[in-house]
């Protein structure tokens, strides 16, 4: 079932003009979803519902925006900055984002800067194109 | 006045669909004023109606254990007037439900014309907005809504299970 990159970007661009009521031409690859698309907490969850049906597969939450549950921690966060457990547990559950920028100064009003169009297009690729 | 904006619920799918009826009267105050004259049903009523209708659909699925509150409005479209004497017909089904929230669409129509379309995304408000407190007694599913479902039977046989998409 494996899926060009492009035919995923066209879908994922799909589904954030309807999810987000934007124009397509804002949703480039390295938009963020909070902060240049203007995605608040539920929108996270119609964009999981609606990547779900437009490829047909599962996408759990925490796997596609797996920062979110790590904020309540205290052991992963401290003084409003991820801790370097927090870190250490951010780089496990998404290794198919790049994190070289936001390690060195790990704040969390940063953390939403990662969650970007190019993230959700890795992910699915991965998903769907693993093995 | 009690904040019902739909009468009756004529169609009840546990977990799928469901049909509301909503009948438009001059006794509602506030068409008097929205407008002197030109008495329409706010378009914001309309939602609501939908809220209500999907909302309890929502709720039903979950056996009212959820606070269930609305949280998206994905789409709203408006094709035509509604004035007193209308009967409007509210269909909602539910295209997607998990232990967190649930989407659904609907349609509003008066006899078979399309009046609206309107999608809307409900939240399970417990299982969302982390740290902070709700009340324990779900306030959303009070005992005012159950006579709605007077003239529908409820088949309770098969809940929804829980992160699975209706067929």
């Amino acid at each position: 079932m494996g899926m060009d990159r492009d035919e995923i970007c066209q879908k994922v661009q799909g589904v954030l003009v309807d999810a987000l009521g934007v124009d397509e031409d804002e949703v480039t690859s390295d938009a963020t979803l909070m902060g240049d698309l203007g995605a608040e907490s539920i929108d996270f969850l119609d964009i999981v519902f609606r990547l779900e049906k437009a490829f047909g597969i599962k996408v759990p939450r925490e796997e596609l925006f797996p920062a979110e549950s790590l904020l309540n921690n205290p052991e992963l966060v401290s003084n409003g900055k991820l801790t370097a457990k927090g870190l250490a547990e951010l780089r496990e559950r998404v290794p198919h984002t790049d994190l070289s920028e936001f390690q060195k100064n790990p704040d969390l009003s940063k953390l939403a800067d990662l969650f970007t169009v190019n993230a959700i297009v890795t992910y699915l690729d991965t998903k769907l194109n693993a093995g | 006045m009690r904040w019902m904006w739909i009468d009756k619920f004529v169609e009840f799918e546990s977990g799928h669909h469901a049909t509301a009826i909503k009948n438009v009267t001059m006794a509602e105050e506030h068409l008097h004023d929205h407008f002197p004259g030109f008495p329409i049903m706010p378009e914001c009523l309309m939602i609501e109606a939908m809220a209500q209708t999907a909302g309890i659909l929502v709720g039903e699925a979950m056996n009212f254990r959820e606070k269930v509150i609305l949280a998206k409005i994905g789409k709203a479209v408006f094709f035509d007037f509604v004035k007193p004497g209308d009967s409007l017909r509210l269909d909602a089904e539910i295209a997607t439900i998990s232990p967190e929230a649930a989407s659904t669409s609907g349609k509003i129509t008066r006899a078979g014309e399309l009046i609206a379309e309107i999608d809307l995304m409900f939240s399970h408000v417990d299982r969302n907005l982390a740290g902070k407190k709700f009340p324990e007694e779900n306030f959303v599913f009070t005992g005012t809504f159950t006579s709605l479902l007077r003239d529908v039977a409820l088949n309770r046989a098969k809940p929804v299970e829980q992160g699975t998409e209706p067929g």
